[in-house]
């Protein structure tokens, strides 16, 4: 601040992501006001963090493992040994991505009417978002590493590493689109619905309910690559590798490449998504005051 | 004017700034795209020009009414000394930290408490974490708010809110003041005394700019005044005279 003191300098121009690093004492106030408000008023207060997921695996697990004979057993010998942990590792990333972006994409008109009076890095609200969700993801994690231990988990640092990959990768991404649709639901408000819609396509076009060797086989190895540069399928493959591959026999299907060349891609991908979601951010920002 | 060379006590520069405001939104893609195909006809939406070629420099301690009756562009222009809008055309300069008390509260969340409150909207208004801790005894005395400070502000009584609210802005400790129609705080003992902390702002040597309705107060606070009328500047000069042109009209 001092060395504006003696500069003139042009309100309303941010550092982009920048400001939000130089903001975090504000940053911190913002996501600790998020979790604060979120749950008030309710008995249950931050249990529901548990609850809801628990209950959602509860009935996927029900659904797909049993009556769809996802899980292995001795009636079902082709299905996924330890489908629990396959299920449970998956969803918890999603409901991370799903939650982060459904919230960062409403960020910007949610808080319209600060945005509309005091200048501040605007991109502190999708980062709140984000960063909320995943203080939320964390006792989901808690729950899923407990449920690997008793499946008889016993991970190397490799496969630790994997999963903080997966999580960047998520968090990244999360980042990235909730910038671009947050910055774009200003001008339309068709923009939330839209991600509504991307959200529900993310959580089937990911193998989190199936293994991604049913889609090699249904897809055809050309396709399957197509399938596979999506960022979400790599993370969720990334913490299958995690959690679930250390409590099975090592025979069941992980992609092949996936430390040497698929994590490293949905890096690169997500790094870019953040880039075009940061410039387009940046591109609109300029009149969210005029248009909220 | 000077285009670009900047007197070093100039704290802000509006230069030639104007900005379009459209009157109808559209608010679907549908209705895009059906212009689009349409070949682009038309206006999609309709404009008008909030600020036309407004130029303003204010010095450094300087204490400014900006006047003029509603619709006329003061807000709009305090938006753009604040940064929350930009000039379609036109430059605006700072110099220092910015702080507008422009609707005291906007930071201010209701299922939090007073103190949280205080916390976030110093953050909101630029202040750090040893800058908020070091004032906040002086926040609180300041507000009157005394054991309330840990209630939920949604139970608070609207004077309570917005005397929290300015003393938390008058805490800031900018260089550059932007007050918007905010001086009817509180009851009359506690308005008294905001003008008495904005009077005391002006002594120190800091920059003020006002936005209100209340011509007598902006008399007694401000020493110039800038009349405005459908985004044109009309008058600049001595506070009095400024408020006989507007009283004239």
């Amino acid at each position: 601040m001092s060395s504006n003191v003696d500069s003139l300098v042009k309100p309303g121009l941010g550092g982009g992501l920048g400001d939000v690093f130089r903001s975090r004492f504000l940053l911190k106030l913002l996501v600790r006001k998020e979790l604060k408000v979120r749950y008030r008023g309710s008995v249950l207060g931050l249990l529901w963090s548990y609850v809801k997921p628990g209950v959602q695996f509860i009935v996927f697990y029900i659904a797909l493992g049993v009556f769809l004979g996802l899980e292995k057993s001795p009636r079902n010998p082709g299905g996924l040994p330890n489908y629990a942990v396959y299920l449970f590792s998956g969803i918890v990333l999603i409901n991370f991505f799903t939650e982060a972006l459904g919230n960062a994409a409403r960020s910007i008109v949610g808080n319209g009417g600060l945005i509309k009076k005091i200048y501040l890095p605007r991109e502190l609200f999708p980062v709140a978002s984000v960063w909320v969700s995943a203080v939320h993801f964390f006792p989901q994690l808690v729950v899923l590493v407990a449920a690997c231990f008793v499946a008889g988990w016993h991970p190397n640092v490799i496969q630790l590493g994997a999963a903080v990959c997966g999580f960047i990768i998520v968090a990244l991404l999360a980042t990235g689109l909730g910038l671009l649709f947050g910055a774009i639901n200003v001008y339309f408000r068709d923009s939330e619905n839209f991600v509504d819609m991307l959200l529900m396509i993310a959580t089937w076009a990911s193998p989190v309910m199936y293994a991604s060797t049913m889609v090699q086989s249904k897809l055809g190895e050309g396709w399957y690559n197509v399938y596979q540069t999506n960022p979400i399928t790599i993370a969720v493959e990334a913490f299958h590798y995690t959690f679930w591959l250390p409590t099975t026999d090592g025979s069941a299907g992980i992609p092949p490449h996936l430390l040497s060349f698929w994590i490293p891609l949905g890096i690169v991908v997500s790094i870019a998504v953040l880039l075009l979601g940061q410039l387009t951010f940046r591109r609109l920002e300029g009149r969210f005051a005029q248009e909220l | 004017m000077a285009t670009t060379t900047f007197n070093t006590t100039t704290a802000i520069a509006v230069e030639n700034i104007s900005k379009q405001f459209v009157l109808r939104h559209t608010r679907s893609i549908k209705e895009a795209v059906v212009w689009l195909a349409k070949g682009r006809k038309g206006d999609l939406v309709e404009k008008f020009f909030a600020l036309d070629n407004v130029s303003i420099d204010i010095k450094q301690g300087e204490t400014v009414a900006l006047l003029g009756l509603n619709g006329s562009g003061k807000s709009t222009l305090l938006k753009h000394i604040s940064g929350v809008m930009l000039p379609d055309s036109g430059s605006v300069h700072t110099r220092g930290r910015v702080a507008g008390l422009i609707e005291v509260g906007a930071g201010f969340h209701q299922d939090l408490s007073g103190r949280d409150n205080v916390y976030l909207n110093g953050a909101i208004l630029g202040m750090t974490e040893e800058e908020i801790n070091d004032r906040f005894n002086s926040i609180l005395e300041f507000s009157e708010i005394g054991q309330f400070i840990d209630t939920e502000v949604k139970f608070y009584s609207s004077g309570m809110y917005l005397r929290l609210a300015f003393s938390v802005a008058v805490h800031t400790d900018p260089e550059v003041f932007l007050v918007d129609e905010i001086l009817a705080v509180g009851d009359e003992p506690f308005q008294k005394k905001c003008l008495k902390k904005i009077k005391e702002l002006a002594e120190a040597g800091k920059t003020l700019v006002v936005v209100s309705h209340d011509l007598d107060v902006v008399s007694k606070i401000c020493s110039r005044g800038i009349l405005l009328d459908h985004g044109h500047v009309v008058f600049d000069g001595p506070i009095h005279e400024a408020v006989g042109v507007l009283r004239g009209k």
